[in-house]
């Protein structure tokens, strides 16, 4: 098992040491809420007549990238108290997935975080997997790392792109996005999809990868790190970047773990929990990777730990194509795969098989298991509950932006009208996990 | 291959037990987790105990679930918290059973601050009532939503027409402690 290593995102940046923080984690520990309160001082406002001012904002603005609502009560550009509602995409998932059977909920997986749809079908059959105490075959765990790790990296190439565009600076997301459809088009030629590709399945994967498809991803990571280069050029030392970021949407790590925060925005407060380092699945205790962390706990840090973190699912790519094995992608089971098609016409067991699986579907034992994933958004969990029955008896998901949008509140509430986007962008807000 | 976690699985369960005794009605280890069942009353005693003493510093989750068609359970309802320890990599369940006719739960907010939206969701999908929650109303279904949508007679297809837009007031003024500076 590799060292377990943190990196500080002040380390990891070019010219190290050079960046001045206006402000740290320690000047948010004092009886002042925020150290912008200094503004105020020495101005008497006691006899200016004033009212509250109550702005709503959303459910659709182009700054939620989603839809959600906050509405603020603000003196000056200042928000004294903030109301968060969400569920404007609540789409009974929970509810839809128990007339379904398990094969069935995938593709609602992957409309879970529509960013990153992948990771979801992987964190989804991993569960129902371990239910049913199959392990998937070698080459279908690397295969899994491989996807899961590119979707990882256009995750945050989303977050932090967009995250940017909402505080003016729109470049950065070109940079991103043209290097994000060169990771799109290597998906699409995998899986046939961009956006919703349901391409794993339970006990393995839909199909095998075609033919050269490792080069091409081989070829095509190398694209990545130059956009990773010039945005982090542009943006790491850039005075305006600095000072709309840097000691904004600050949160201690001891509340952020209250808080039920998980991923790289729990990192960027100084935690380095990171499952594939603390419970690693499908080998990843073998690679040789580091788990950025920040310091600050602020809207800086959490952007830079997902720069890092793009760093580090390209050396994890790198070494899981070198590693690919061979060998068959779906277990060898009959409750769990179909058979083939040649041996469902030819065969009279193959064609019960099948008659059963599509019929029937899967059938767990009873019992309940909760299995986690570390997402590019942090900790997606499912907990189920089987019956004995073809489908999930109750599924909950544990999306982990919902426990992130809890925290909103307090997080805008002293801050300026303008660092609401700020904030919304680095926490990576998906409102179709957020409200399933 | 043996689970590592087993060792402090057991610790776990003795310390609950030799704490709670009778409380602690049951013990799920399915799967090499571990899920303490424990009785309605104790179940916020049972949760700072694991906070404290275990270091269970992450509530992960507050799940739901409606036992209407699961013929081994005990009651209509039950409720899973799902914790996790960051120091000392543990995953607890805890699981409490809760009849139909007595809903009321003690609220897990004042341990950790990811309850308050757990229990919201858990109280509009179920019905459950987190006596001391400090704002307990609708998180993801609207305002004029009526009935608990994820109980086993709400039908699939039903739904319903709301009108009206929230004036979120409640919002506003909901306080807790623990604001983060």
């Amino acid at each position: 098992m590799t060292e377990k290593k943190q990196v500080r995102i002040e380390d990891a940046l070019p010219g190290a040491g050079e960046v001045k923080r206006p402000y740290t984690a320690a000047d948010f520990d004092s009886d002042v809420d925020f150290a912008r309160d200094d503004f105020d001082e020495g101005l008497d406002l006691s006899d200016l007549d004033t009212e509250p001012m109550l702005v709503n904002i959303g459910p659709t603005h182009p700054a939620t990238h989603g839809t959600f609502r906050v509405y603020c009560h603000l003196e000056g550009e200042r928000i004294m108290r903030a109301g968060v509602d969400v569920g404007y995409l609540h789409r009974g998932f929970e509810k839809i997935v128990e007339t379904k059977n398990y094969t069935q909920v995938i593709p609602y997986t992957d409309r879970l975080n529509y960013c990153s749809g992948l990771t979801n079908n992987v964190a989804y059959c991993k569960a129902v997997e371990r239910m049913l105490g199959i392990e998937v075959p070698e080459r279908t765990q690397y295969i899994r790392v491989i996807i899961m790790e590119i979707q990882r990296i256009m995750d945050h190439m989303i977050c932090v792109g967009a995250n940017i565009v909402d505080i003016g600076a729109l470049t950065n997301f070109w940079y991103f996005f043209n290097a994000r459809e060169r990771l799109n088009d290597v998906l699409e030629a995998l899986t046939g999809a961009r956006l919703t590709y349901s391409y794993v399945r339970v006990g393995g994967l839909a199909w095998d990868l075609p033919d050269g498809w490792r080069d091409r991803v081989k070829a095509t990571i190398k694209e990545i790190p130059k956009a990773i280069r010039d945005v982090r050029g542009l943006v790491a030392k850039n005075r305006i970047f600095q000072d709309r970021t840097m000691g904004v949407g600050v949160i201690s790590k001891e509340d952020a773990v209250s808080y039920g925060w998980t991923g790289p925005c729990l990192r960027g407060s100084g935690s380095d929990l990171d499952l594939r380092k603390v419970r690693p699945y499908y080998h990843y205790n073998e690679f040789d990777f580091d788990v950025p962390v920040g310091a600050n706990g602020d809207v800086y840090d959490r952007a830079m730990v997902r720069v890092a973190e793009m760093e580090e699912s390209l050396r994890i790519i790198e070494q899981a194509l070198d590693r690919l094995p061979g060998g068959p992608i779906n277990v060898d089971d009959k409750r769990v795969v179909l058979p083939p098609k040649q041996k469902v016409h030819t065969t009279m067991e193959a064609l019960i098989n099948h008659f059963k699986l599509i019929i029937e579907g899967i059938c767990p034992p009873p019992g309940r298991v909760y299995d986690a994933t570390e997402t590019p958004n942090g900790e997606l969990g499912f907990y189920i509950i089987s019956d004995g029955r073809g489908g999930p008896y109750r599924i909950k998901v544990r999306p982990p932006c919902f426990y992130l949008m809890n925290t909103l509140k307090y997080l805008i509430e002293g801050a300026m009208v303008a660092d609401i986007v700020a904030i919304l962008g680095g926490l990576n807000i998906i409102a179709g996990e957020l409200d399933r | 291959m043996t689970n590592p976690e087993t060792a402090k699985h057991d610790a776990i369960v003795d310390e609950v037990r030799s704490a709670f005794g009778d409380a602690l009605l049951d013990v799920d280890r399915s799967y090499d987790d571990l899920a303490l069942v424990v009785e309605k009353a104790a179940v916020h005693s049972v949760l700072a105990h694991l906070r404290d003493a275990r270091q269970c510093d992450l509530l992960l989750d507050i799940a739901g679930v409606d036992c209407m068609d699961l013929p081994e359970s005990r009651t209509r309802f039950e409720l899973e918290y799902i914790l996790y320890s960051i120091p000392t990599d543990v995953r607890v369940r805890v699981r409490v059973p809760v009849p139909e006719d007595d809903m009321d739960v003690a609220t897990a907010t004042d341990l950790w601050q990811s309850a308050n939206w757990g229990e919201r969701e858990a109280y509009e999908m179920f019905g459950f009532n987190f006596v001391g929650h400090p704002c307990l109303k609708r998180l993801l279904t609207h305002h004029e939503f009526q009935g608990h949508p994820l109980r086993k007679d709400y039908p699939v297809m039903g739904g319903q027409w709301c009108t009206t837009t929230s004036d979120m007031t409640e919002d506003l003024e909901e306080r807790q402690g623990g604001v983060p500076k």
